[in-house]
Order: structure tokens, then C-alpha cells, then sequence
């Protein structure tokens, strides 16, 4: 049982979309589907605006370990739910999504559709994000930059290429629910700034500008503020089309550490 | 023989005090509020208050709660589910289910387990929301629990045997039991859950003694039955139609009347195959226990495209109105409006919203929603969203305080977009999943939030029932799935998902102490006594949780 997952781990691993499932693993995949998957996705997989499951169409996902991470771990903040499948479960279900998927290749992204990233170049971009567009400044990609922005290490498998070249140009646009920055003033006058990791009815969890991690009780607060608008300047006019193309094609392709 | 004396014996000479366990008779379940130190139904009693005459915690005192014990079958081997039930507590013998249908007796006060009850569960079973169950009932010494497989069956409380084990429905079909059965006289009394799977709902009488069906009220009447004209004249969208059962009825002695409130229609976000009313979904139908007959019934939302399932549990009391004494029944409804219904004929007294409500600008005094929303094919956005303003989460009335409280989710919202449904057996059948900004049914593991209250929050609210007043409002964070508790003592207790369960100040709605479970509470409190000591109990994450004032 070890060894079949293993097994079927490191296919995954190695060949993510090569198709390489038994018909066993397709109709195993297909009876888990229509018990948990299809409720919300529809037996067509088309049912969740954006994702056509069974088209090889996926919102934030492009890998089968992508989908795999996703059918265990649920999207939090969305209505995705986390299951208790094993990843030889996640694994099957992906083998007959695949499996009903056209031949053709997929289209990469949800909504945007191969928009944007076939007119950049990935390279130029990041050469482009860490120079004239000063993005490493506040961003950080695979352990290296600050930690107060968003995190892009994986931003490829969170953000479609046409959602990503909006945010450049209207950073206040389509804010995550993750990505909200919080002010507090404590009743003896401290402010401290940050980006809201959590909250509950009686305390505030953030990640201040110094980096610390810090909880606060909501009842030592004078003033809390959820800051409306992001603090990332526009490119509309500081890049160029074409560099913005670039840059977005550089983000697509941040996969996260486990592509 | 003689090792039944010694052991007698042994009990005498150690002092230990064990508890005369007599049946559960059904005249103990309609005077339950004779034995406060007992919980003998879902709801605390046939009136489902979820009222405690218990009087020890108090506002004084509640802050020296503190964690008797805690109760959790998992192992690792087993999938991790949000618990739902209510336990039951007979004698100091707490009975409980937790997910999905695993039957344990406890100890009721050290959680010491006598015995644990695990059906072997079809394959075939489908839920759309979890492999839950929310509780048993008891009569004589049988507890009865539905499965999520679509079995009734009995068991002895002594042993935790199966004494008799029923199909009532087809699992393959999406008809599965989660709702704790209710007992009327000798019946148990239950209906399925599977409105996102286009079943025909129904609430069905068994024998308590034999398992023998007794009756059958269809929520969706057939071309034979009355009202079977609210649906489309030529076509099987009936047979699809949904109203489905889910969270358990009350009964009025007096009366003689069973209710029950009755899930969405289906396909629930698309109402195109289904032209008309579509009774009896969302609405509460009462029954004559005896033969199923429906003597009255009152539709909440006609008609409905938002899923607004009224699978709340009927509070029934007796209020001063307008002069005169009348027998009524509360219900806060997920479609955002609370109700005042008399209960012996269904007339409509009143109904007014309780969240931010848009798709309807209030209700006529006929009693129809004056609607004024629709699903579209653009997509339309309306308050409370998909989840409703409050849920199958049981509401709790204190008679004392005149108060009804309700677990709310306020300034929630939906994106319906009319989508494709078509009825396919065993699949879904639902239209186009509308957006929401709250997770729909439980939170995922580590579960962050970071919205703005814009997003949704939560609220125990409290309203004067004679004059509708809004009295408090206990505002949270996030939103919740847990049913409230209140007592003589005027102390109300709930939780939320937030992994924190509370006490208030019924009076005032002032927190008294809370304590941190640590996960999503998704189920209703309930409170016992033991030896003259007070617990009160909380299913929270896949645990339950027991507290009592420390000694």
C-alpha cells in the first residue's frame, strides 16, 4: 500500500500530465468524484463558475499535484472544502478528470483563457521585477525579498495571467481575502500596522511592518481600521505594455515549490 | 447469581450511588421539564425551547466554568467530520452519536464510555454536506438513530445492540437520515435529508417496538394528493421536488399536532422546471401523529431559488397576544425573516426581518413574502446568501424572559446565476452553486478569517416575542453554526465557528465567560445534572466538550 503510493507519487512527480493511470485508478477516481466532488462541481464538473473540471480547465491549479493539494486541503476563504482523501484518493480523482479531458491541450488558465502570457517574455519579466519595476522591494519569491506583501512564490497557481496583469495596473482591484492590511491604535496610543493574518471576536492576529508576528486583544484597542485601498503603486504608467506582458508571464510561471 | 449479590454488595458497602434507571416512557418525555436533570429529546422537550429549568450556573457564578471532560472517538484511521448531534441524558447515562453514526453511552459525568455502537454504512451513501448526524431519540430503554445510509434503527440503550434495523430509503438515490427521530407516543418519527439530490421528501411513523411503517405524509404531494396542483401540470418535477427533512419537529399534546419544517425545492438555484409554489417545500406542516394527516400548513418562501430549506426546529410557546393568551409558534427562518405563527391553525401573526434581507420587502398579512428578487442568468445578488440567516442551529426560548434567541449571520450575501439543472439518479441536481464569501458548512483546518464585517459576521440576538423588540445582540467575528442554550438562571450559552463556546447574560447579552474548543462548534448545547451538579455539554470540531463549575 506504502509502495503504491510512492509509486504513484513519484509518477506524479515525474510525468504530472502524461495520462499515465490505470483504468482502475480512472474508475476508482470517477465512483470518489460523483460521491463528494460532484455536489458542488456538478457531474459535468462545469457547475462552479470559471472551472471546468472535466475540460482540464481549473482556476488555480495546473498540475496534478496542484489538484491533488487542493482536493485535500480545500481553498480557504472559499467554499472548497478540505477532504480526508489520501493523496492515492486526490490522485485517482485527477486521473479521471484527466481522462475525461480533451485531447487537446488544456487551456492553462480559468476565466482569462490563455490571455497575456503567449506576448511575454518570462525571463525579460524577471529581470523587469526585480530592476524598473522595484517589485522585490516589498514582494518576496522563494525565500528571498520581505514578508509584509503577498508572498508570489506560488502566485502561477493562485492568480489567472489576465487577473494578474488587472492587479498591476489597478492594485486595489480584486483584493484577496488574505491580503488585507489592518491598523490598530492601542488605548495607550501605539499604532501597529500590518497585514491581517486572522481575527475572532475578541483578538486580532497580524504580521507587523517589522515582520513580528502579533496578536492583539481587542479590548486593549482603541481604533481598528481595515485599510481600503493596497499600498502598490499602479504600472499603468511606469511599465510599458509590453513589459507588463513580461512580468505577468514571469509570475504565471511561479509554481510554488512543489510545480 | 451469587456474583450479581456480591457485587450489589461491593456497591453498598463502597457507597457507591448508583442511579435508579428507570424507562423512558413516554410520559416522562412529554414532562420533561419535571426532571430538569435529564435531556430526554433533540430539543430538551417536545416544545423545543432548548430551555433549561436548571439553575446552578449562574450570572454570578458562570465565570468559574471550567472543562470537565472531553469525549472524541477518532482515530486516525477514521475521517474527521463536524459533529453535530445533541446528546441525550437519561439518569446520568449521556447517549450520543458522533459522525457519522457511531452510538456511544458515556458516563455522563466523567465521560467514561460504557458502550459504542458502529453500523456497518453503505458505500452507496451521498450527503451533500457532510457525513453528519445530529442526534437520537429515546423510548422505554431503545434509542433510535437514522443512518446516513438511509436506515432507522433501534438499539438498546443497556447494550448498544441493534434491536431492529430499517430501510426507509434509498441511499443510492441521495436519500440519507441525519436528523434526530422525534418519539409521539409509540412512534419514531423521521424524514430524509437529500434536497441537492432531487428526492421527494417525506416524514414517515415507524412502530417503536417493531420497526413497522405507520404512515407517510409526502412533503411533495402526488397527482393524488392535495396541493399537488403548486406544481407544473404534465411533468415529473414533483417526483424531483425536494422538501426535504432534516432537522427535528415539536409536538403539542393539546393539539395533538406533529410539526415539522421541510427543505428547499428542487433543483434548488434553478425554478424553471418547477413552475408554482411547490408545496410543501420551505414550508412547516402539522400532522396528526397518529395517522400522518396534514391538518394545516404555512409555506415560508414560495417558490424558492436561494435554497432557503426551513429545517429549523418549531419553538412552540404560549404567549399573550394582543389581549388574549394564544398558542404560537417561533421560527426564525434562514430566509431572514422571523416568524409568529398561531399553531393550531397556521395562521400567520407576524413575520419581520432579523439580518439584512433584499430579495423580499417584507411579508403581506396574508403571510406571502412581498418578493422582489429573482435568479438570473447575469447572476443577482441577494441577502442573507446561500446559508441562509440562520440554519438548521437550534434557536433557544426562554419562557422566563419572554426571549427567543437566535443564531444569525448578519449582512451575508449570495451571487445566484441561473444555471443548467437536469435530474440525473444519484447526482446532484441543482443548478448553478451561487458565490459567498463565508465558507458555506465548515471551515477548513487552520481556517483563517480576513474579511471585513462587509463579508458577513455573526450575532446571537435576542428579541422580545409578544413585541418583536430587538432586545441584544451578542456580535461576533465570523458567523456561526451552533445552537443556542438558555436556563432558568438566565444564562444563555452558545459558540461559534471561531472555536470559542460562551456564556451571556440572558437579560442583557453581556459575556460571561468563554471558554476555547479550539474548532468550529456545530451543534446545539444541552445541559444535565449528576449527583446535584450541573454540566453543560458542546459538540465542538469532531469532540465533545463538558463543563461545570469548578468545585
Amino acid at each position: 500500500m506504502t509502495r503504491a503510493i510512492a509509486l504513484l507519487a513519484l509518477a506524479l512527480a515525474a510525468a504530472p500530465q502524461e495520462h499515465s493511470y490505470t483504468q482502475a485508478d480512472i474508475e476508482n477516481g470517477a465512483r470518489l468524484y460523483q460521491g463528494s466532488c460532484a455536489g458542488c462541481h456538478g457531474p459535468n464538473g462545469d457547475m462552479v463558475p470559471g472551472i471546468e473540471l472535466l475540460r482540464g480547465q481549473f482556476r488555480r491549479a495546473t498540475t496534478d499535484v496542484d489538484i491533488i493539494k487542493i482536493v485535500q486541503s480545500g481553498i480557504p476563504g472559499t467554499t472548497m472544502p478540505p477532504t480526508s482523501f489520501t493523496e492515492t484518493q486526490a490522485g485517482s480523482i485527477v486521473a479521471y478528470l484527466r481522462s475525461r479531458a480533451p485531447a487537446a491541450p488544456p487551456a492553462p488558465f480559468g476565466r482569462g483563457g490563455p490571455l497575456t502570457i503567449a506576448r511575454g517574455d518570462a525571463a525579460r519579466g524577471k529581470s523587469l521585477y526585480e530592476t524598473k519595476g522595484q517589485c522585490a522591494t516589498c514582494h518576496r519569491v522563494d525565500g528571498r525579498g520581505p514578508r509584509t506583501a503577498p508572498d508570489l512564490t506560488e502566485i502561477g497557481t493562485i492568480r489567472p495571467a489576465a487577473e494578474l496583469h488587472d492587479k498591476l495596473v489597478d492594485p486595489n482591484t480584486n483584493i484577496r481575502q488574505g491580503n488585507r492590511y489592518v491598523e490598530a491604535v492601542t488605548k495607550r496610543g501605539d499604532k501597529i500596522a500590518g497585514r491581517l493574518l486572522n481575527q475572532d471576536t475578541f483578538t486580532v492576529q497580524l504580521l507587523d511592518a517589522n515582520e513580528r508576528l502579533v496578536s492583539l486583544s481587542r479590548n486593549d484597542l482603541k481604533d481598528f481600521t481595515y485599510l481600503k485601498n493596497s499600498p502598490m503603486p499602479s504600472y499603468r504608467d511606469t511599465l510599458t505594455p509590453g513589459e507588463l506582458d513580461d512580468v505577468v508571464a514571469y509570475l504565471v510561471s511561479l509554481k510554488g515549490l512543489r510545480p | 447469581m451469587k456474583f450479581r449479590v456480591a457485587l450489589l454488595l461491593v456497591a453498598a458497602a463502597g457507597a457507591v450511588a448508583v442511579r435508579a434507571q428507570q424507562l423512558v416512557t413516554f410520559d416522562r418525555i412529554l414532562h420533561a421539564d419535571r426532571e430538569p436533570q435529564n435531556w430526554l429529546t433533540y430539543s430538551g422537550g417536545l416544545f423545543s425551547n432548548r430551555y433549561s429549568p436548571l439553575t446552578q450556573i449562574t450570572p454570578a457564578n458562570a465565570r468559574n466554568l471550567e472543562l470537565q471532560w472531553v469525549f472524541q472517538t477518532r482515530g486516525p484511521a477514521e475521517p474527521v467530520e463536524k459533529s453535530e448531534a445533541t446528546p441525550l441524558v437519561v439518569d446520568g447515562v449521556m447517549y450520543t452519536v458522533m459522525s457519522p453514526n457511531h452510538v456511544v453511552a458515556l458516563d455522563a459525568a466523567t465521560g467514561r464510555m460504557f458502550w459504542m455502537y458502529s453500523p456497518r454504512l453503505s458505500p452507496l451513501a451521498r450527503v451533500c454536506c457532510g457525513r453528519v448526524n445530529r442526534g437520537l431519540a429515546i423510548l422505554g430503554d431503545t434509542l433510535f438513530m437514522g443512518t446516513i445510509d438511509g436506515h432507522l434503527i433501534a438499539i438498546d440503550a443497556k447494550t448498544g445492540r441493534a434491536a431492529w434495523d430499517v430501510a426507509v430509503s434509498k441511499p443510492e438515490l441521495g436519500y440519507s437520515l441525519t436528523v434526530a427521530p422525534i418519539i409521539v407516543k409509540d412512534k419514531v418519527i423521521i424524514g430524509p435529508a437529500g434536497g441537492e439530490y432531487g428526492i421527494r421528501g417525506f416524514i414517515a411513523a415507524f412502530d417503536a417496538k417493531t420497526g413497522k411503517e405507520a404512515w407517510r405524509f409526502n412533503t411533495v404531494p402526488g397527482p393524488d394528493e392535495k396541493g399537488h396542483d403548486s406544481w407544473p401540470a404534465g411533468t415529473d418535477a414533483w417526483e424531483h421536488g425536494g422538501g426535504s427533512i432534516w432537522v427535528t419537529g415539536s409536538y403539542d399534546p393539546d393539539l395533538n399536532l406533529l410539526y415539522f419544517g421541510t427543505g428547499n425545492p428542487g433543483p434548488d438555484w434553478n425554478a424553471d422546471p418547477r413552475p408554482g409554489s411547490n408545496l410543501y417545500t420551505d414550508s412547516v406542516v402539522a400532522l396528526n401523529p397518529d395517522t400522518g394527516e396534514l391538518k394545516w400548513h404555512y409555506q415560508f418562501t414560495p417558490h424558492d431559488e436561494f435554497d432557503y430549506d426551513s429545517t429549523q426546529v418549531p419553538v412552540l410557546t404560549d404567549i399573550e397576544w394582543k389581549g388574549r393568551q394564544r398558542k404560537v409558534m417561533l421560527w426564525a427562518n434562514r430566509n431572514g425573516f422571523w416568524y409568529v405563527l398561531d399553531r393550531a391553525t397556521g395562521e400567520f401573526l407576524r413575520g419581520q426581518p432579523f439580518v439584512r434581507v433584499n430579495w423580499a420587502e417584507g411579508i403581506d398579512v396574508q403571510g406571502v413574502p412581498k418578493r422582489v428578487l429573482n435568479a438570473t442568468p447575469e447572476g443577482t445578488l441577494v441577502y442573507p446568501n446561500n446559508q441562509g440567516a440562520t440554519n438548521w442551529y437550534s434557536p433557544s426560548y426562554s419562557p422566563r424572559a419572554g426571549l427567543f434567541y437566535i443564531p444569525s449571520w448578519m449582512d451575508t450575501y449570495s451571487t445566484y446565476t441561473k444555471g443548467p439543472a437536469e435530474y440525473k439518479a444519484g447526482n446532484q441536481y441543482v443548478g448553478r452553486f451561487p458565490t459567498m464569501t463565508v465558507p458555506a458548512l465548515r471551515t477548513a483546518p487552520g481556517n483563517v478569517n480576513t474579511r471585513t464585517p462587509q463579508e458577513g459576521w455573526g450575532a446571537i440576538q435576542a428579541f422580545d416575542a409578544r413585541t418583536g423588540e430587538l432586545k441584544w445582540q451578542f456580535k461576533m467575528a465570523d458567523v456561526t453554526d451552533s445552537g443556542v442554550l438558555s436556563t432558568a438562571s438566565d444564562v444563555v450559552f452558545a459558540g461559534g465557528r471561531e472555536g470559542y463556546f460562551f456564556a451571556l447574560n440572558g437579560r442583557t447579552g453581556e459575556l460571561l465567560w468563554k471558554g476555547n474548543v479550539g474548532g468550529q462548534v456545530s451543534a446545539g448545547p444541552m445541559s444535565y445534572a449528576v449527583n446535584g451538579r450541573q454540566y453543560v455539554a458542546i459538540n465542538a470540531g469532531s469532540a465533545l466538550f463538558v463543563y461545570a463549575l469548578r468545585q
